[in-house]
Parts: C-alpha cells; structure tokens; sequence
C-alpha cells in the first residue's frame, strides 16, 4: 500500500510540476508586458507601465498584419471546409481497392512538414505564373487544413445511422433534401468546430505561410520579424492580448460544450 | 466509385464532391510535391537558357548536399536532434497522459484538457518567444540563478542548442499528449490491477501491459512530434544561433537568399525523404499501418 501511496503522490508532484513548465513561460511574458524597460524582461523591474498597450496601438504595419491574418484565414476556411466535406463524405461512402490509398493521401500533408508544403506550392504556381502573396498563402494552408477537417468531419460521419437517410428515401425525400435536411444538420457540430479549428489553425501558421507570403506579413510572421529585429515589449503586450482571447475563447467553447453535453443527457 | 456517391448524393452533389476532391489531391497536394522534385534534379538557370542544352536532368543539386560538409553536418544534427526531442517529449508526457487515462476522475480530465489546450492555442511563435525571455542573458533563469548562487556569472543558454531543445519539447507536448492518452484510455483497468495483484511491479505493469496497448498512440504522437521538430523553422530561429543551425534555415537561405531554388528543392526533398523514412521505420518497429494514424 505503501508504493501505491508513493506514486499516487509523486506523479500528483510530477503533474505541478509539468504545469509550472506548461504555464511559466506564458506568465513571464505577460507580466514582462508591464515592465518600463525597452527589453521585456522581469528583472530588474524598473516601472510599472501600461505604455506598452500604446505603442502596439500605433504600429499601424501590426494593423495590417492583422488584417491580412484574418483575411487568410477566411480565405483557408472557406476552401478547406468544404473540401474537408466532401473528402469525409467520400470515404464514409466509397468502398473498394483504392479506399485505402485515397485515406493515405488525404492523410499525407499532415504528415509532410509545414516547410515543404509552402516549397511545393511556391514552386508549382510559379509555373502557373502566380508569385507569393496573400492568395498563395491561403492555398498553402488549405493544402494541410482540408485534412483536419476531413478527419473531424469522418470521426462524426463514421457515428451516423444510415438508416436515417433511407427512413428519408423511402418517405419520398430527394437526394437534395436529404443533404440538405438530414446530413447536413447532422454534421454542423463537427463543421463548426472545423472551421473554427481551420481558422485557428491558419491564424498560427508560420512554417508554411514564410515560404508562400511573397511581400505580404500575417500576424505570425510580424511577431517573429520583431521578435529578431527591434523586439520591445510591445510584442509581449500582443502576446499577452492573443492569451487573454484564446483563454476566453477556450472557456465559452468548453462552456458550450458541455451545456450542449447536459442538454443531450437530460434529453435521453 | 462514382456510383456508390451517386446512389447516395445524387448526380449534381456528386459532382461537387469529387471536384473539390480532386482539386484537392490533385492541384494542391500531388503535383506540387511532384514539380518540387522534378525542380530538385536540373540545374538553375536563367530563363533565356530553360529548354537549351543546359536544360537537363542530373544529380548535382543532392551532390552539392553531399559534398559540403558544413550542410552535411547540419542535416545530420538535425536528424539527431529531431530524434532527441521526440524521445525527451515521450518521457515528459507519458506520465502526464497516463494519469489522464487511467487515474483522473472526469471532473480532473476536464480541467487539465482545458490547462493543455490554452498553452497548445496560443502559436508556436508566442510559445517559443516566450521561451525567448526567459534564456535571454539578462532573463529571469540567469537572475535566478545568480540569485540562488548557482553560478558566478550569467549563462548564454542561446548558443548552443540547448534552447533549442527546450523549445521544441515545450512547443510539442500536445501533439504527444493526446494520441497517448486516446490510446491509454481505451486499455481496461482491470488488467492493471490484474498484474498489481500478481505481484508486478510498477515497471513491469508499464512495460508489458500500458505501453504494449498504447502503441498506437506512442507511434503517432512520435511521427507528429520528429516531423514538427525536423521541419521547424520558428524555434530554430528564434532560439537558435548562427552557430546552431537547423536544416530548414538552410533550405530557406537557398530560397530567399542564394536565390536558387533548384538547389533548396532538392534539400527540401531530402528533408521529406528522411521524415518519411522516419514515419516507415517507426510504423516497422511498432508494427502498425498507416490507418492508425490520426485517430
């Protein structure tokens, strides 16, 4: 009894642990972000400041990296969510020899570093006579996005009772209304978590978007070039900013969910 | 094929499904890597000489890679490193994924979900940045260090690839979290305490009962993590130094500084050949295909 006392303590330390690890890095950022001093760091602590705020305010080159982060973004998900669709749609439905090989290639740009997917496309529609910019840097990123969709639209699909579909068919429903009125809102769980998923995704991307941006700078790319040349702790206050977002977007979400859970459970 | 959807979505829908398929795995995914390696094998010219004599297929952009020793050196420190990282972020999450699995109760399994997500949604670049700050030479480790007198005189922590190392574990813990835990959850406690009350003992209940089950999930979380950590290029460059050098920064100064990207495709495609091999060697070892990725 004894050991079994031992590790139950140790890895409750090993877990606090693990999250000092996790969380330390995050909270020095943030509170670097208050800090007078034109390095961010936490010591020596010069002054207490909100300055910081100010002058990422007036960095009108962060506005438009914000900017075209949300217009890739959009961009991505309006490709990658229909494409992740029908991908899902296409291997819940298609049986045979080649069912396998057509799951690997979906599979495979997961697979393949983010830095190969933006060599490939930026010398591939160079050829096409298209060069980096905003455009490129959607394609790029809709190359690898599509999977995740198709995957989170193929985990919901593979729980689907097809009777339901052939209850509709045998009632006199088209295929049209069906899609429209009996797959498709048994999807739009999974297709809303994709495409905030994709959106995100495309949001953070950095490995991929260097290759594909040609003169454009998203939001990832703005805070690595400051992080390099002239880094002050305005880049921690917008680092500080994106937790703060994340963490509420994160909480509503699982908040959501689990209001969501409660209803389903009580219905049943 | 085409009648399976057909019978299903009917003819329009049909078509919208494969065409976006297609356009997919087709003009996104296929012939751009199949360009990229057609580019990897002739030389670099300038437009006037595309078509001429000069235009020809050959082997010298991979023996450039090979007979220079800096390059060389660089792509197999990379291997080494990749390697390093994916071993240190298996041993840091196992545990971690383990208690997830099979001790938690749900209310806990909720909650530290919920603590490792945030970090894993803020990017990579804040992550690593964050990171930045903390081994800088004025940062707080050096302060605290000196502080606790452990060492007369701050640390360069971002010389070697230390930093590096650590970012990178830091960066990834998720990607190997996760396919751990799916895998652990599914192995029925019963067994454990079954081996517990055999008398085995806490190494031996891992080695031959959690780990041969979680299998599947220790080989996708390690083919995620050595292909995020082989093909990175924001930890090396913000973590790194001059004289740390990662493969990928290598590729990248071909394109965007050597301005020959022949040559940057071909170290590309090398750098896709070895995270390939990685992912075949690891699916041998583990004896597992292809299918049970990504679930």
């Amino acid at each position: 009894m004894t050991s079994q006392r031992l590790m139950y303590w140790s890895i409750r330390f090993y877990l606090v642990v693990f999250f000092i690890y996790l969380f330390t890095p995050l909270v020095i950022m943030s509170v670097a972000t208050f800090n007078d001093s034109r390095f961010p760091t936490i010591w020596p602590w010069r002054e207490t400041t909100w300055r910081w705020f100010g002058e990422l305010a007036n960095d009108t080159a962060m506005w438009e990296a914000l900017l075209n982060s949300f217009i890739v973004g959009l961009g991505v998900l309006a490709l990658a969510v229909p494409i992740g669709v029908s991908a899902g749609l296409f291997l819940s439905t298609y049986e045979g020899k080649g069912k396998n090989f057509y799951y690997s290639l979906m599979l495979s740009p997961l697979l393949t570093p983010g830095v190969i997917i933006g060599i490939s496309t930026l010398i591939f529609w160079r050829n096409l006579g298209v060069s980096g910019g905003i455009g490129l840097t959607v394609i790029a990123q809709t190359t690898f996005i599509s999977a995740y969709v198709m995957l989170m639209v193929l985990a919901r699909l593979q729980r689907f009772d097809r009777t339901l579909e052939r209850a509709a068919y045998s009632l006199g429903a088209t295929h049209s209304q069906v899609v429209r009125r009996v797959l498709l809102p048994y999807l739009k769980p999974a297709i809303m978590t994709a495409a905030v998923i994709a959106f995100l995704q495309s949001f953070e991307n950095y490995n991929t978007t260097l290759f594909v941006r040609g003169f454009d700078t998203t939001l990832t790319v703005y805070i690595a070039t400051k992080v390099r040349t002239g880094l002050t702790p305005a880049v921690n206050a917008l680092g500080l900013i994106m937790i703060l977002v994340t963490v509420v977007l994160a909480v509503a979400y699982e908040v959501l969910r689990r209001r969501e859970q409660n209803r389903k459970d009580t219905a049943v | 094929m085409i009648k399976q959807l057909t019978a299903r979505f009917g003819r329009p829908m049909t078509l919208v499904v494969l065409l976006l398929l297609w356009f997919w795995l087709i003009v996104l995914v296929l012939l751009p890597q199949l360009i990229m390696i057609d580019y990897s094998f002739k030389p670099n010219l300038i437009p006037s000489q595309l078509g001429g004599p000069e235009d020809v297929y050959t082997l010298g952009n991979y023996q450039t890679l090979i007979g220079n020793d800096i390059h060389r050196t660089i792509f197999f420190k990379t291997i080494w490193s990749s390697i390093l990282v994916t071993v240190l972020t298996l041993l840091v999450s196992y545990p971690v994924a383990y208690f997830l699995a099979q001790l938690a109760t749900a209310k806990q399994v909720m909650l530290i979900a919920l603590l490792l997500v945030i970090p894993y949604w803020i990017n990579e670049i804040l992550r690593t940045f964050s990171w930045y700050l903390i081994l800088s030479f004025q940062g707080p480790l050096n302060a605290l260090l000196l502080g606790l007198g452990f060492i007369d005189r701050p640390v360069r922590f971002l010389t070697g690839d230390g930093g590096v190392l650590i970012g990178m574990v830091y960066a990834y813990i998720l990607f190997m979290v996760f396919p751990l835990y799916n895998a652990i959850e599914s192995l029925d406690n019963n067994q454990v305490r079954a081996a517990r009350n055999l008398g085995a003992g806490l190494i031996r209940i891992h080695w031959r009962i959690v780990i041969p089950h979680a299998k599947p999930g220790i080989a996708t979380g390690c083919i995620m993590v050595f292909m995020l950590a082989a093909g990175s290029y924001a930890v090396p460059a913000l973590l790194g130094s001059p004289g740390s050098r990662w493969f990928t920064q290598i590729i990248y100064n071909w394109f965007f500084e050597g301005g020959d990207w022949n040559m940057g495709a071909a170290y590309a495609f090398v750098l896709l050949i070895l995270c390939i091999g990685f992912i075949a060697a690891v699916m041998k070892v583990f004896r597992i295909g292809l299918g049970d990725i990504g679930k």
